[in-house]
């Protein structure tokens, strides 16, 4: 399982229609959205050295943190419509 | 900035360097994996380019520098030792190739005697020119004529087309004056289509990691110097930064020495390792000694040839039937995909 794990994780990031580059700029946006430690220092690695610069990085963790905060926040219709449904 | 030698900085001293690089226990020797690969003892094959340090003046202090180059460093060959390097190049027809590198080579009084009388020998010449000397002053501003009546091949630093990384290491204002030479450049011809003059670029890490693959990057940096800045040039080589001098410094300063150590070895490639650079090359001083290579030159690791190691008693038969001196900095050849002077070997 492992091996088939990892064989399609690098197939996932080799260069295609999105670039190596690219991807790493992605996964490091991804690994704030999930909080994941070891993903954060592995990408954030990764992609200095694919040449990010540091301005650009931290733009693609406010855009993880836009889509998540926003994300959140849009929940708030849910919680809105479930008191609706039970207040008088 | 200084030189580490102008700062008595005690990693100016070889000897110094090379102890920090034996200490670490922990980690394998050099040597050992070259055993495993079955390339020990490393061997020269024909000997095809002869590399000449001209001197270790500069007008740039980059960070990474192996040299220990800058403007406060005096070493310089005088023409007496390039006489003799012209007579060990007549002698010597197996050398297809001379490497003029330094310091900023151009600095060397000398250095456009030397390139004419190199011509007259019919070789092929390959300057290691730091783009910015060609606007340091008025007198090198026809640098890139002069390189194109000589058909020199220019061999050109650009650590990133990004001003922020190439200036963060090889110092404020370099990288608008790269521009400017490489512009200055492709005016005369160089790195443009169907001219035959050769301009080549050099990456090499901002940092301390390795350096990512060659053809991936030299698309970038062919799609972004063309987009942003119009320039043209023809291959990318990609080099690793060598754990010595001021690179060494910067690893130790920044506690990154152990770590940079595991990556290199870890990414070690015996494929890489039976294409290193000093098996072709040799590299001369500017003092007339001579090294396996440029590296070996500044750690003052002379060529194994006893009674034979400097210009004025050269001898072909000595130089073909040494060893190579290796040490633990050689891991920086042989990492990845490998690194030379020619970018990677494998
Ligand atoms: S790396 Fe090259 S340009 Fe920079 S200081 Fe050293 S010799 Fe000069
Ligand atoms: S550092 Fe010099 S001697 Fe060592 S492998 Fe590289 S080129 Fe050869």
């Amino acid at each position: 399982m492992a091996d088939k794990f990892f064989a399609w994780y690098g197939e996932v990031f080799k260069d295609s229609a999105l670039s190596a580059r690219e991807k790493s700029l992605i996964a490091l946006a991804v690994a704030h959205a999930v909080q994941c430690p070891y993903c954060i220092d592995a990408y954030s690695s990764d992609a200095y050295e694919k040449g990010w610069s540091e301005s650009q990085m931290m733009e693609a963790v406010h855009v993880a943190s836009a889509i998540k905060g926003g994300a959140a926040l849009v929940h708030g219709v849910q919680m809105m419509n479930k008191v609706k449904s039970i207040a008088m | 900035m200084k030189s580490l030698k102008a700062l008595q900085h005690a990693l100016a001293d070889a000897g110094h360097q090379i102890d920090i690089l034996e200490h670490e226990k922990d980690l394998p020797l050099f040597t050992g994996k070259m055993k495993q690969a079955g390339l020990l003892p490393l061997l020269p094959t024909q000997p095809e380019i002869f590399q000449v340090n001209v001197g270790k003046m500069c007008n740039q202090v980059c960070k990474h520098c192996h040299v220990d180059a800058g403007p406060d460093r005096k070493e310089i060959m005088t023409k007496t030792t390039m006489q003799l390097c012209l007579d060990v190049l007549a002698n010597n027809p197996s050398f297809k190739t001379v490497d003029l590198t330094g310091g900023a080579p151009e600095m060397n009084p000398d250095f456009r005697w030397f390139v004419s009388e190199i011509k007259k020998l019919k070789r092929h010449i390959i300057v290691r020119c730091n783009l910015t000397i060609i606007l340091a002053n008025k007198k090198y501003h026809d640098l890139p004529d002069f390189f194109k009546q000589h058909e020199i091949e220019v061999v050109s630093s650009l650590p990133f087309y990004t001003q922020d990384r190439t200036d963060r290491q090889r110092g404020n204002g370099v990288f608008e004056d790269s521009i400017k030479a490489l512009q200055m450049l492709n005016a005369v011809g160089y790195g443009m289509e169907g001219t035959g003059l050769l301009l080549n670029l050099v990456y090499n890490p901002a940092g301390a990691f390795l350096p990512p693959s060659q053809i991936a990057l030299e698309k970038e940096y062919k799609d972004a110097l063309l987009e942003r800045y119009n320039i043209q040039f023809n291959q990318l080589y990609v080099i690793t930064n060598m754990p010595i001098s001021r690179y060494l410094d910067y690893l130790l300063v920044s506690g990154n020495y152990s770590s940079y150590m595991e990556k290199l070895i870890q990414a070690f490639n015996p494929v890489a390792a039976a294409n290193v650079m000093c098996r072709n090359t040799i590299s001369v001083g500017w003092d007339g000694y001579l090294y396996d290579c440029d590296f070996n030159q500044m750690l003052d690791l002379k060529i194994g040839c006893s009674g034979s190691d400097h210009l004025s008693n050269y001898s072909s038969s000595a130089i073909s039937e040494r060893e190579i001196i290796l040490n633990q900095h050689c891991y920086g050849c042989t990492a990845g995909s490998g690194s030379s002077c020619g970018g990677a070997v494998a």
